[in-house]
């Protein structure tokens, strides 16, 4: 299972988004590896990826991978984050 | 070297729209010897271009643009409004805006994280909007790991 976290430059929202949903996981029980970078890498590295966990603003320009793309609103909000993760993962 | 260097936080300030804030928490980022001025203007273009997602939490923005050139150290700044600025985001309105500067993609990681644990507690949010000066507001920053 792979995991991409992606906002526009790669070191703030993103990392922020890495963090919480490895958090998240592990809770979860659910093995993955999680990874954060920017807009344009995502474009090629996220054809690899199970999930792109990213912002509403973001979602429909990642549009066309194959890749499952979940937006989240809340960023330090776990709870959302563990609902919109344990919908597509459980 | 800790994430906010000396004159990196402030109190009270006056921002007219978005990109003044943005440029308030950049210009903090300048006088505190992270970035050059050129950066401010990434950081401005970086919202224009991907929209107000960096308003991570309600009424908090992290404001940011790439690694690269302008990028003197790896720091941060935090510029707390004295009337709260509309972003266009689902999170406004922002009171604090924090700059992000970074010398690559990993080493501020850690300093963000443990921000960022700290950015959930509503109580300590509370202490930064209402520090009395910049130095009270510095002082509860540096108790974070950076």
């Amino acid at each position: 299972m792979k995991i991409v976290a992606v906002c526009g430059m790669g070191i703030g929202t993103s990392v922020l988004l890495k963090m919480n949903a490895e958090k998240v996981l592990r809770t979860l029980g659910i093995e993955a590896t999680v990874e954060a970078c920017d807009f344009a890498t995502a474009r090629k590295s996220g054809e690899s990826a199970n999930i792109i966990l990213t912002t509403p603003d973001l979602a429909p320009l990642l549009t066309g991978l194959p890749a499952e793309i979940i937006s989240i609103e809340h960023f330090f909000d776990l709870h959302e984050l563990n609902e919109k993760l344990s919908k597509s993962l459980l | 070297m800790s994430l906010f260097a000396e004159n990196s936080c402030a109190v009270s300030v006056w921002a007219e729209d978005r990109d003044s804030a943005i440029e308030a928490a950049g210009d903090l980022l300048v006088t505190s010897g992270r970035v050059t001025p050129d950066y401010v203007n990434q950081m401005v273009a970086a919202v224009a271009e991907f929209g107000p997602y960096i308003v991570i939490a309600p009424g908090i923005a992290l404001a940011h643009a790439r690694p690269g050139e302008s990028v003197l150290a790896t720091g941060m700044s935090l510029a707390v409004l004295a009337s709260p600025i509309e972003f266009g985001s689902a999170n406004d309105p922002v009171r604090l805006v924090f700059g992000l500067a970074a010398k690559d993609h990993d080493g501020h990681v850690e300093a963000l994280a443990a921000l960022a644990s700290r950015l959930g507690d509503e109580a300590f949010v509370n202490k930064l909007l209402n520090a009395p000066t910049n130095d009270a507001l510095a002082n509860l920053l540096s108790e974070l790991a950076g």
